[in-house]
């Protein structure tokens, strides 16, 4: 299966994963192959079956709505990459004046 | 005394007669990470300190005579299960500097049965891999021959307990990473059925998938640890409402007149003549204890690989969203704002393999391909879950390699990711109907060993790990250890 560029750079944008441009050839061919194997499925007749999403055939478990997690806000910061007044800091998301 | 000569439960009886402490116990094994693990890489983090004080906690139990059920027995922990201020990578830059503010389930029910960490093993990227070459915290090496692979994506927990750095390791399988490593180190490996051990704190790779287990000397070492990690958790919304199940207590009971099933699929397959041999063999061994063969068939088996390959990326496209670089782990170096943060902390944080499944199972969900690949995909798998049903209906478990060889060289199939997605070939099918599977050696080529496969219909490991016993009580493959 031909992937271009375009889509190429389309799936890692929605992946949000940045492409160097000199990756792109190897990358593209290495995904090819893999969607590849995909044609095998064409095959096989699904006309009569059911998707199947999980090995269990459980509905989801709901439970009483209390508080069971500790606060663990201190120690869950530490592993933050930049943090501010207890908060997680990133590059400024809103474009406008300051 | 060679301790690590002891299986587990000779361990354990070893320590309630006071014949040896965990002290000493687990002094044995941390002196042979520090003498042998230089080699092999099989550990990310040893925790020396921790694991004495846990080792002398025990013994002060011991001499009140209150211990636990599995006190001050050592074990390796997959650098995937979530250990309370302990460094835990998932063998990925993303998560190098990442210490868990909480304990995986896993870990805290064998904390509370006693049991000592002696560090946290090496993997393939985020689990995704089946030669423990994805890693950023390097390679891991084969005990059997160190220029070969131990596979993935457990191969750290396969290496160490292999080269008797431990007496067993914590391992989890998407698509065969516990069985496919425990293959390729002459080890006993299990995956349980899906639900049976908790997934809290065990960082996701697939969903619908991943299960943790395993890696042991025998299945009797298997049987008691598995035991003691499975039972309902009410922290993970797919755990089974079971009870703790008994494992150890069926392990001796005789095979005669049970049924194993061969795969025709399988064994039409071509094979290499020594893997075949050996399987042959170990079907005789089966026969000569009673045992009955039946061809059996399962129609949509080869379409397991395309399967696993649209929903197993597609699941980690979605899981791994979650490293963005704002919350923990990785971020790049001044981002110029915040598309730029998650793209290159993205880039930068994810090894190649990772970047690849994420990208196709980006591919597999977005619009327009969602109904050709992964809806049909889901319905495909379906029907290889429908065919495993059916086939238990006539036969107690299933027998087939658990690899198509023995171990591979370093570098040999990394660039070409079909060639290595080849090595699950059959052990993804118990995955994607959500069955307990596990690995046993029953040959050797060229020094290196070779396991074959046995699939369980869903919750009947006592019955795989009763074949399993009973294969090693008479036969002498798993007792096999590389010369390291």
């Amino acid at each position: 299966m031909a992937l271009s560029d375009q889509e190429l750079k389309e799936i890692a944008y929605l992946a949000r994963i940045s492409v160097k441009e000199e990756s792109l050839p190897s990358l593209k061919k290495e995904l090819e192959d893999i969607l590849d194997l995909f044609k095998q499925l064409d095959e096989a007749n699904t006309s009569e079956v059911n998707a199947m999403s999980h090995p269990l055939d459980l509905s989801q478990p709901t439970r009483k709505d209390e508080v069971t997690e500790e606060d663990l806000r201190d120690e869950l910061l530490k592993n933050a990459p930049s943090v501010k007044s207890g908060l997680f800091l990133v590059p400024k998301v809103i474009d406008g004046e300051n | 005394m060679d301790l690590h000569k002891l299986s587990l439960s000779k361990q354990l009886e070893g320590l309630k007669k006071g014949d040896f402490t965990s002290t000493e116990l687990t002094s044995h094994y941390l002196n042979r990470i520090s003498e042998l693990d230089g080699q092999l890489n099989s550990f990310i983090t040893v925790t020396e300190d921790q694991a004495l004080s846990q080792a002398k906690a025990a013994d002060e139990r011991y001499k009140k005579n209150n211990n636990f059920s599995l006190d001050g027995l050592p074990i390796a922990h997959k650098d995937i299960f979530c250990t309370k201020g302990v460094l835990t990578t998932c063998g990925s830059k993303m998560l190098s500097n990442f210490e868990a503010p909480y304990s995986s389930t896993v870990y805290d029910k064998l904390d509370k049965k006693g049991m000592v960490m002696l560090g946290k093993t090496n993997m393939d990227e985020f689990a995704m891999g089946s030669s423990n070459e994805t890693s950023y915290f390097g390679p891991v090496k084969n005990p059997w021959n160190i220029e070969y692979v131990p596979g993935g994506s457990s191969g750290g927990s396969a290496s160490c307990v292999s080269a008797e750095l431990a007496p067993i390791a914590t391992a989890t399988d998407t698509g065969g990473s516990i069985r496919q490593p425990a293959s390729l180190c002459g080890l006993t490996g299990i995956k349980p059925t899906y639900g049976r051990v908790s997934r809290y704190g065990m960082i996701a790779f697939a969903s619908s998938l991943d299960q943790g287990g395993v890696i042991a000397k025998s299945a009797e070492d298997a049987a008691l640890i598995l035991e003691a990690m499975s039972g309902h958790d009410p922290k993970d919304s797919t755990s089974l409402k079971l009870d703790q199940p008994d494992l150890t207590n069926n392990l001796n009971n005789p095979i005669k007149g049970m049924k194993i099933g061969l795969p025709k699929e399988f064994f039409e397959k071509e094979m290499a003549p020594y893997v075949l041999k050996s399987i042959e063999e170990a079907i005789e061994v089966y026969k000569s204890l009673g045992a009955e063969i039946v061809e059996i068939s399962l129609g949509n088996i080869n379409l397991s690989l395309p399967i696993y390959y649209i929903i197993a990326p597609a699941e980690c496209s979605a899981n791994l969203s979650r490293y963005d670089g704002v919350r923990y782990g990785y971020r790049c170096e001044d981002p110029k704002d915040i598309e730029d943060l998650f793209m290159r902390t993205r880039e930068e944080g994810f090894g190649a393999e990772v970047k690849r499944r994420i990208l196709i199972g980006t591919y597999a969900l977005s619009a327009g391909y969602y109904d050709a690949f992964y809806l049909k995909a889901q319905k495909c798998r379906q029907l290889v879950a429908n065919d495993f049903s059916e086939a238990f209906k006539s036969v107690d478990v299933i027998l087939s390699p658990t690899t198509p060889g023995t171990s591979f060289k370093s570098g040999e199939k990394t660039n070409d990711p079909v060639e290595m997605y080849l090595q699950d070939i059959f052990t993804i099918p118990a995955n994607l109907a959500g069955l307990p599977g596990l690995s046993i050696p029953c040959g050797e080529h060229n020094g290196l060993p070779l396991g074959m496969q046995l699939v369980g219909s869903s919750l009947e490991e006592s019955k795989l790990l009763q074949f399993a016993h009973s294969f090693q009580s008479n036969t002498d493959w798993h007792m096999k250890m590389p010369n390291i």
